[in-house]
């Protein structure tokens, strides 16, 4: 029998079957509104993780921080948690920490996250997710008063006479996404694309600018300035559905497209035959990824791609607006159902009286009990084991030690604890330094939602038995709550939990309570907010007006400044960072899946052939690639696709090729996104 | 620490911007001589040419000052500076006091000697104008709705470009340039005389070595005796900073008021100078790229941080409709055994490129009628980055282009089906044992089964598999 289920991956969540005949599990295609039956060789192969000899099967725990980890029973390795957490909290509730991630579903997520406010009442709680959208949900929030990734469906995708994907390299990172894209483009409409790399995505584009790692800020005011000139504005629309144009357009004189070429690299013509595409175009998108949210200005980049997409009219319009295409796959339900610092479920607001008082009342307890907003990410691993930080940290689906930016310092962090738990399906590099290692099951072992870059609820659909020893994240967090005397409800069963969310989530922004694991199945995924049993949910926002106070759309002066860290004699070259088609973020999946360890078997660094003959090195040699905080070794790989004066690596590898060893801890001041996509480093031969 | 800003151009408006979000408390306080906000003046020309209205230029609003909480004396000039009691005496006889003082006085629009450019009174006859302000602009296009014939006097940037755009208005241009070719400044002769020709096609007529004499009645003369009807002059001949209040202050000035590189005067630890009244290193800037680096400069320096100004590499970028042209650097200079150029030249299609490298570096630049390579060019100008060591990727468009790649043409290593990492050599292989149609291919690789796009290439290969190889198998059988 094929069970209908989602692929365990990105934010896409294409749907498949899986069919299981006796031990084998094999996936077959699916037709779901999103991917209509396509997958990526990382689809197709998700099954192999399920028997896969590197599987965890039991609770591992050292004795001593110098010993093996070891085989123990769950009742010992449960106990040793409890325990860290009890001599942590000697000196402070806050001195336990909970780190999330983006790949657990809204079960997960929500209960996580209400165990570190009821059970351990610690405010540091927070997720790699912070590392995914942040920017994009900052500054989607701040001009149109919700965060969803898209506010309308894949399938409008096709409508739009142009679109702008700054920072996205789908065809990698997502690569069914780009039947949409192709359809657009059968239509005849055109595709631009923002990105250092000439990528497989930019590649087929109409039109590619090439821009300067850390500079796409000024080169969206650029567009906008060009637009406001050749007189592209929607008035109409700027007059009746947004607020503060006016400081935008002020703000907005300083980038002409002369000024703006000197700064980006990316010519005045250019500029202008981009803004002359999305202007005679009736319908256009403006989306965004990764490569513009991951700075520390991205926030204020995001906003400037939606100054422009208001300008020109788009969002609320059919075939039309700004979207951020989320990476991880649940990065979107895990941000609204309390895994995150500032966050309670249905994407309330923790400092929020009302919300905490609804919050507090379902679980029952007073509001007074809950914490404040904790550390964000990057910060909280920043502060392991430091005078004021926490002590003891427990990471449930995240692999830090890889997927942190200026990772040497969070090994040293991680390393400073008292004591650390993870769990995790593998041993990944973050497990491998716990005290305590809890296996857990995985994707098709277990039910449970997730939300996908639409804000699409979806069902993930159990097809096989979870192999014996290993738990449910959800019964492990209950266990705990109950070792730990916690009061409220801590149910085990998906459903359950969801049940639970629902009513968590009800009247929030992110409003779940009309959505039940029968409709999901029954209607192909729910959009939220879906306030009732009757309602039909929200394929749809802003038709009739935005979810801000008075309903419009706000714009935000934002300026340009150079990246955190810029070129100069001793690191001469930016880095960037990103993803390769056959790997999946920190590589803990799928660089145990044998297809795609043998497609991308290890790191490698792009370098343009006038950089390579520079260095005097050729394809193939190894290098390290060098910044102030640490260093990666990788093979070159000589590419014309890159800019001369920068280099990319994948951030999939654990050990010497770890690109996040080199990346930038800069934070944005208002999402608190780590600078991943940019840094400035030198590139040496290995001698 | 009060902070006194004279001037509220782009420099000292910007400054005042830039300590404002370093510091929301500092106290500070801008004397401007124009009573409106500020603009951005880079700009005038577009709005002379019609491609920009006055209102896309706006730069900060008189309301933005004092929701900022920042003093603003607009419509207000500074006259003196009493460096003893530490304040700014203004026209209206206001007494201002500082902590530091930043002197952003700018400069002023260079009227030559000509006759018959001034009435009795000294003040410039109607039909005559300069070109440096929003006002002068208004002036300039009130006259224009009604004047016949344009002549602009001064063949630098600005001249080029108020030329350009009252000729875009339609209106038939004279463009008088005193030097042998224009904007020699920027451009070596060859670059002036392929300039001379798209500006000739754009209805700009072009008169070098114009010398003018005197203006009468709707008539310019050259002193070789030439003659110009024009009923609107426009004289852009360049900027003199001001320098006024620094000399009278006791500053050293020399063409500008002489700072170290934390902008600092070097007469007075408590006064900073920037924009273009400011000469640091002996150089005075008259663009608005230097002004805001030591506005930025200048912000980290009054709040602490440390920062110091080391110049800036200027670029030249011509804002004309139809003429393309990008300048930077030591343009005139020959090649030598320091020096080594690269140029390609197409004078019928407008074209002049020409770099000048130094050390594998480069060091001047002009692209003029082709500025596809502007931003690379600028930016391992500015940066001083060794230049590729192939230079002709940085003229030639065409050298860097890529081949079209076609499925039969690509590398066996190269990916068909990116969704699935499915190689060319991947689906000969299929081929091989045996896939003959997109759907055999699908079954054995996966390729097409992600986004769906490969298709095309998928059967392209197919075919060209069946050319090369026409069943084999079935004819061994």
């Amino acid at each position: 029998m094929a069970v209908a289920t989602h692929c365990p991956y990105c934010a896409l969540q294409c749907g498949m079957h899986l069919r299981v005949a006796g031990e084998h599990v094999s996936i077959e295609r699916r037709d779901f509104p999103t991917n209509r039956g396509g997958l990526c060789q990382k689809g197709w192969t998700a099954a192999e993780l399920l028997d896969s000899p590197e599987r965890l099967r039991t609770p591992l725990a050292r004795d001593r921080r110098d010993a093996p980890l070891r085989a123990v029973g769950w009742d010992e390795a449960l106990e040793r948690v409890v325990t860290g957490i009890r001599d942590a909290q000697r000196s402070g509730r806050d001195r336990v920490a909970v780190f999330g991630g983006g790949g657990l579903t809204n079960e997960k997520a929500y209960l996580l996250g209400k165990f570190a406010r009821v059970a351990l009442r610690t405010p540091n709680i927070d997720y790699n997710g912070r590392f995914c959208m942040s920017s994009a949900a900052a500054a989607g929030n701040r001009a149109f008063g919700v965060d969803r990734g898209l506010p309308f469906p894949l399938s409008d995708i096709p409508a739009a006479d142009a679109i702008l994907l700054v920072g996205s390299n789908a065809a990698e990172t997502m690569p069914p996404f780009m039947q949409w894209i192709a359809a657009q483009r059968q239509r005849g409409g055109s595709l631009i694309v923002v990105d250092p790399r000439r990528t497989p995505t930019a590649r087929n584009a109409t039109l590619h600018l090439q821009v300067t790692p850390g500079t796409d800020l000024a080169l969206v005011n650029a567009l906008l300035h060009i637009a406001i000139t050749t007189g592209r504005v929607d008035a109409d629309y700027v007059a009746a559905r947004t607020t503060g144009f006016a400081d935008v357009r002020r703000a907005i004189a300083a980038y002409w497209p002369e000024r703006v070429e000197a700064i980006t690299g990316v010519t005045v013509a250019e500029q202008r035959a981009a803004v002359e595409l999305l202007a005679r175009a009736s319908t256009a998108m403006v989306l965004t990824a990764r490569g513009a949210e991951q700075h520390a200005k991205g926030t204020d980049t995001v906003s400037a791609l939606i100054n422009l997409a208001l300008a020109l009219g788009l969002p609320g319009r059919p075939g039309s607006g700004y979207g951020c295409l989320t990476g991880q796959g649940n990065g979107q339900g895990g941000r609204e159902h309390g895994q995150k610092a500032d966050q309670l479920p249905g994407y309330r607001r923790i400092d929020d009286p009302a919300a905490r008082a609804h919050v507090a009342h379902v679980w029952g307890i007073d509001p007074d009990e809950l914490p404040a907003a904790g550390r964000s990410a990057y910060e909280l691993l920043s502060s392991l084991g430091t005078d004021d930080g926490p002590r003891a940290l427990l990471v449930v689906g995240s692999n830090v030690a890889v997927s942190a930016p200026n990772a040497r310092r969070v090994r040293d962090r991680l390393a400073a604890l008292d004591f650390l738990a993870v769990s995790d399906i593998v041993l990944s590099e973050t497990a491998a330094l716990a005290d305590v290692v809890l296996p857990t099951t995985q994707w098709a072992e277990e039910r449970g939602t997730m939300t996908n870059l639409e804000g699409r609820v979806l069902l993930r659909s159990q097809a096989v038995t979870p192999p014996p020893g290993v738990r449910s994240d959800l019964e492990v967090i209950s266990e705990l709550a109950r070792r730990l005397d916690a009061p409220s409800a801590w149910p085990t069963d998906p459903e359950a939990v969801f049940d639970e969310l629902r009513v968590a989530s009800a009247g929030g922004i992110a409003d779940y309570s009309g959505i039940t694991y029968q409709r999901i199945a029954a209607e192909d995924g729910v959009f939220w907010p879906c306030p009732s049993s009757d309602h039909p949910g929200t394929p749809r926002l802003f038709a009739d007006a935005f979810a801000t106070p008075d309903g419009r759309a706000w714009f935000v002066a934002v300026e340009h400044r150079p990246a955190a860290e810029d070129l100069d004699a001793t690191y001469p070259v930016y880095l960037t960072t990103g993803r390769a088609v056959a790997q999946y973020q920190s590589g803990a999946q799928t660089r145990r899946v044998a297809a795609l360890r043998e497609a991308a078997a290890e790191a490698f660094v792009e370098i343009h052939p006038d950089l390579a003959d520079r260095l005097d090195v050729i394809d193939g040699d190894q290098v390290r690639v060098v910044s102030r905080r640490g260093e990666a070794v990788a093979l070159v790989r000589i590419t014309d696709t890159i800019r001369a004066d920068t280099v990319f690596m994948p951030f999939h590898w654990g050990d010497a090729g770890c690109a996040n060893l080199v990346t930038h801890d800069a934070l944005d001041p208002t999402s608190r996104m780590p600078e991943f996509k940019v840094c400035a480093v030198r590139v040496e031969a290995v001698a | 620490m009060r902070v006194v800003i004279v001037g509220n151009g782009m420099a000292g408006a910007r400054l005042a911007q830039e300590l404002r979000a370093r510091d929301a408390d500092l106290p500070i306080t801008v004397i401007g001589a124009e009573s409106g906000g500020t603009y951005n003046r880079v700009l005038l020309s577009h709005v002379l040419a019609g491609t920009a209205c006055t209102e896309d230029i706006a730069l900060t609003s008189l309301d933005w000052y004092a929701r900022h909480g920042i003093t603003l004396h607009a419509g207000m000039r500074a006259v003196a500076v009493d460096r003893d009691a530490s304040s700014v005496r203004t026209d209206d006889g206001r007494d201002v006091a500082y902590d530091v003082l930043v002197l952003a006085t700018g400069s002023t629009a260079v009227v030559p000697d000509i006759a018959g450019l001034r009435d009795v009174d000294g003040v410039l006859r109607a039909g005559v104008t300069v070109f440096r302000t929003l006002d002068d602009c208004a002036t300039i296009l009130d006259h224009a709705r009604t004047a016949r014939r344009v002549a602009v006097v001064g063949g630098g940037l600005l001249g080029l470009e108020a030329a350009r755009g009252l000729a875009a208005r339609g209106l038939p241009v004279t463009l008088l340039h005193v030097r042998a070719h224009l904007m020699e400044r920027q451009l070596d002769a060859g670059a002036g005389r392929v300039l001379r020709r798209t500006l000739l096609a754009l209805g700009v007529d072009v008169i070098t070595n114009a010398r003018t004499a005197a203006v009468h009645e709707g008539r310019l003369r050259l002193d070789d005796g030439r003659q110009v009807d024009a009923d609107l002059v426009v004289i852009a001949c360049g900027v003199r900073p001001d320098l006024e209040l620094a000399r009278d202050a006791g500053l050293a000035v020399e063409h500008g008021i002489v700072v170290d590189d934390r902008l600092r005067s070097v007469s007075d630890e408590r006064i900073y100078a920037i924009g273009e009244c400011a000469q640091h290193d002996g150089q005075v800037y008259g663009l608005v790229a230097p002004a805001w680096e030591q506005a930025r400069v200048l912000a980290d320096v009054l709040t602490g941080r440390t920062a110091t100004y080391g110049g800036t590499r200027t670029v030249t970028r011509l804002k004309a409709a139809g003429v393309e042209l990008a300048a930077m650097g030591e343009t005139h200079l020959g090649e030598s055994d320091e020096t080594e150029l690269v140029t390609f030249v197409d004078a019928s299609r407008g074209t002049y490129q020409k770099l000048v490298l130094r050390e594998g570096r480069i060091v001047g630049a002009i692209l003029l009628g082709d500025t596809r390579s502007a931003g690379t060019v600028t930016q391992l100008f500015d940066r001083g980055s060794a230049a590729p060591h192939d230079r002709a990727t940085l003229l030639l468009a065409s050298a860097r282009s890529a081949e079209a790649e076609t499925p039969t043409r690509i590398p066996d290593r190269a990916s068909v089906c990116q969704c699935n990492g499915v190689t060319k050599a991947a689906i000969r292989q299929a081929w091989q044992s045996g896939a003959r149609t997109v759907a055999d291919v699908a079954a054995t690789t996966h390729a097409t089964t992600g986004c769906g796009t490969c298709r095309e290439a998928v059967c392209g290969l197919l075919d060209w598999l069946a050319a090369a190889d026409p069943e084999p198998a079935l004819e061994a059988s």
